[in-house]
């Protein structure tokens, strides 16, 4: 059993009719997903790819079960979709958009906390569960999804998405699989932080094993290294640092919105001691990754 | 994105807070100038986007209008953090008895702005909250529940503050939070909001920060500061090369292919996406390779922008090759990458099998992709090559070139 979505995860697309989320719809479809309904307000009566479009959320809730939402709206409309997905039950919601202010996704945060639902993202790629289903435009194509992505032992977390999938083809080309695989989002405040989806995946059978893909800026990793040591974590980590060179280039922004070197405690210097403190494995390359979890698995994976 | 601390107390002054006189000198005449209109003391003080003004001599102090114009012109020689100033503002000098410090920014662990206090302000927050932990109070503020002066008062109290300090540093403190939230910053401070000697609170200095993302929101403010839409202000200002690379990604709205940041080494790089690219940086260097550019490119741009983006690189001099790199793609199409960076080194006038040095996307449309490279002659690699692998065959061409 995976965490977060299985084969039998329903969800809807908002914003299905613009560009990428018809692409999207098509590459989750493919992958097996089970979509039931999109909404575009004004769009009622068409459909994309067999998927009905609605025009509000509560005329899919109230036909049927949705487990979860993916959100593709325009940066200006993203809070009001995440609104309406909330509060008509929605306990899953993944944020493709990018570019969000922070107030904005803190707000969107705040609710879904007070409704007891998750949110991934925003600016990510969503989450895969091999072999299952995935929600999210993560590993494009389903051909090329099912050559990056095998089921298997190891989740992922990661802050890039285009990484994720660097990582799980990494991993799949040694032989390990991947339970599942979240794009967690590059921005500084995101739905889902590592150490909030640890609990999960410490709670899934299946996973035996996490890789993370981390990055300058924020406060993300101290928190992991600090959950991975407070609760015995039975899961060894294995965690790649990228963007080094920021180091030395405090208050430039590079990469996602997320890195930029503020503070102390936010170079990868001070990130990688953190980890490595807690136990956490940090490699210096992506293709050490493999190696490294198989060690810790003895072998087994 | 950093204000200048004119633009911070212009924003700070629309709302109300209490400032000292002042007035934005430009040069030596208007020092003078401002200075006589205040009368009595003033402060004269660089506008840099760099702390450690102090330190680095750019506030100093004039007793009469007459001694501003020497002062303006040490000023504006005088480099803080590399960087010179683009104006100096003359502001009343006060009699201070008291300095408090009020800020807000955001906790990124709670995903909530916190508000800091302290009575101990004036100097660096956080060596007094690592000194002095008692002096300093925190409280999370929702960003659903409008905020209210109360939030202001329990967080200055907590410090001991009471009596009049307390009854009127509320108000300011209030209007920051409101301040903050509003123009969605990511840093609002007043350091110090000092209580003069007649009991008034005025704010001395001030620092805040816009998210970048929130700037088109709030384009109408900006324009009232006159902050225009093309100031990056990152901690140095940028390049004509950085400039025509912003310009390549504005050209078209397909795809990114942008934040291009110009360093000084031989090997361009065509890389993407955001921590593709900071991976493959890395890389570089870790094989000891110069970088002539970080940049990122994803989302599936046009030909015609990754050929910009490709010839932009190339006419960078000190170019001698270009590595096209990218992880594993999804939905960007590794035939339309090929198909732009060719055609932009033939339309700089270079033989893509020299100009590229290593082709390293792996991911949608790569068969295609690959042919089209054959055909050029152009060295590439699949995923079975890693990225720190491609990185190193570049730096090696460079070398034995």
């Amino acid at each position: 059993m995976p965490i977060l979505i299985d084969a039998n995860t329903t969800f809807i697309v908002q914003g299905i009719t613009g560009r990428e989320a018809v692409n999207l719809t098509r590459e989750n479809l493919d992958y097996g997903a089970k979509i039931v309904g999109g909404v575009t307000p004004g769009r009622a009566g068409r459909d994309v790819y067999g998927v009905p479009v609605y025009d509000c959320v509560r005329d899919v809730t109230s036909r049927t079960r949705v487990d979860g939402s993916v959100v593709c709206v325009p940066p200006r409309f993203v809070r009001d979709a995440v609104f309406e997905a909330l509060e008509h039950g929605i306990r899953l919601i993944v944020i493709v958009t990018e570019r969000i202010p922070r107030r904005e996704v803190a707000q969107m945060v705040e609710l879904a906390a007070l409704r007891g639902a998750r949110i991934i993202g925003p600016n990510c790629l969503g989450l895969i569960s091999p072999g299952e289903a995935k929600m999210g435009g993560i590993g494009g194509p389903a051909a090329n999804t099912r050559q990056a992505y095998s089921p298997g032992p190891v989740g992922i977390m990661s802050r890039s998405g285009g990484m994720t999938t660097e990582i799980a083809s990494t991993l799949s080309a040694a032989g390990i699989g991947q339970s599942t695989a979240v794009s967690i989002g590059g921005d500084a405040i995101i739905g889902s932080t590592y150490a909030e989806l640890m609990p999960l995946f410490e709670a899934d059978p299946r996973t035996r094993a996490i890789a993370i893909y981390s990055e300058p800026g924020g406060r993300m990793e101290a928190e992991l290294a600090d959950w991975v040591r407070e609760h015995r974590s039975r899961l060894p980590v294995v965690a790649f640092m990228a963007g080094r060179f920021m180091d030395e280039m405090r208050g430039m922004r590079f990469g996602h919105a997320g890195t930029i070197v503020e503070g102390r405690e936010d170079t990868t210097a001070a990130k990688i001691e953190r980890m490595r403190a807690a136990g956490i494995e940090v490699v210096e390359r992506i293709e050490e990754i493999p190696a490294a979890i198989r060690r810790k698995l003895g072998g087994s994976a | 994105m950093r204000f200048y601390e004119h633009e911070t107390k212009a924003l700070f002054a629309r709302h109300g807070l209490p400032l000292g006189r002042s007035g934005l000198a430009r040069s030596a005449a208007d020092a003078r100038r401002i200075a006589a209109e205040i009368g009595g003391p003033v402060v004269l003080k660089s506008q840099v986007l760099s702390g450690g003004r102090m330190k680095a001599g750019a506030i100093l102090f004039a007793d009469s209008p007459d001694e501003a114009p020497a002062l303006f012109e040490r000023i504006a020689r005088t480099p803080v953090k590399d960087l010179l100033p683009e104006s100096v503002l003359v502001e009343a000098k006060s009699g201070v008895a008291k300095e408090f410090y009020a800020g807000v920014t955001w906790d990124g662990r709670r995903k909530l702005p916190v508000l800091i206090f302290s009575d101990m302000g004036g100097i660096d927050i956080e060596e007094v909250a690592e000194k002095h932990p008692e002096h300093v109070a925190k409280l999370h503020l929702s960003t659903l529940f409008p905020p209210t002066p109360r939030l202001a008062k329990e967080t200055i109290a907590a410090t001991g503050v009471t009596g009049d300090d307390l009854v009127r540093a509320t108000p300011i403190v209030f209007a920051l939070v409101e301040l903050f939230l509003r123009y969605d910053l990511t840093l609002a401070e007043i350091n110090p909001l000092a209580r003069l000697e007649d009991g008034r609170m005025v704010v001395l200095d001030g620092h805040v920060d816009m998210e970048a993302e929130a700037r088109e929101l709030h384009r109408e403010v900006l324009d009232a500061l006159g902050i225009r839409p093309e100031e990056t202000r990152q901690a140095r200002p940028p390049t004509p090369f950085e400039i025509a690379g912003a310009r390549v990604d504005a050209s078209d709205h397909r795809g990114v292919a942008g934040n291009v940041v110009e360093f000084d080494g031989d090997l361009g790089l065509i890389i993407g996406a955001g921590g593709g690219s900071l991976t493959l940086f890395d890389a570089v260097r870790k094989h000891g390779g110069r970088p002539a550019n970080y940049c990122e490119i994803g989302g599936n741009p046009s030909v015609r922008k990754a050929c910009e983006l490709t010839k932009l690189v190339l006419s960078k001099p000190g170019v001698r090759k270009i590595a096209v790199m990218m992880n594993v793609v999804s939905n960007t199409r590794v035939d339309i990458v090929a198909r732009g960076v060719i055609r932009g080194c033939i339309e700089s006038g270079r033989d893509p099998r020299d100009a590229i040095a290593i082709f390293r996307i792996p991911g949608s449309w790569e068969q295609e992709g690959f042919k089209i490279l054959r055909r050029h002659g152009v060295e590439y690699c699949d995923r079975s090559v890693s990225m720190y692998e491609a990185a190193g065959r570049a730096v090696a061409k460079l070398g034995a070139a």
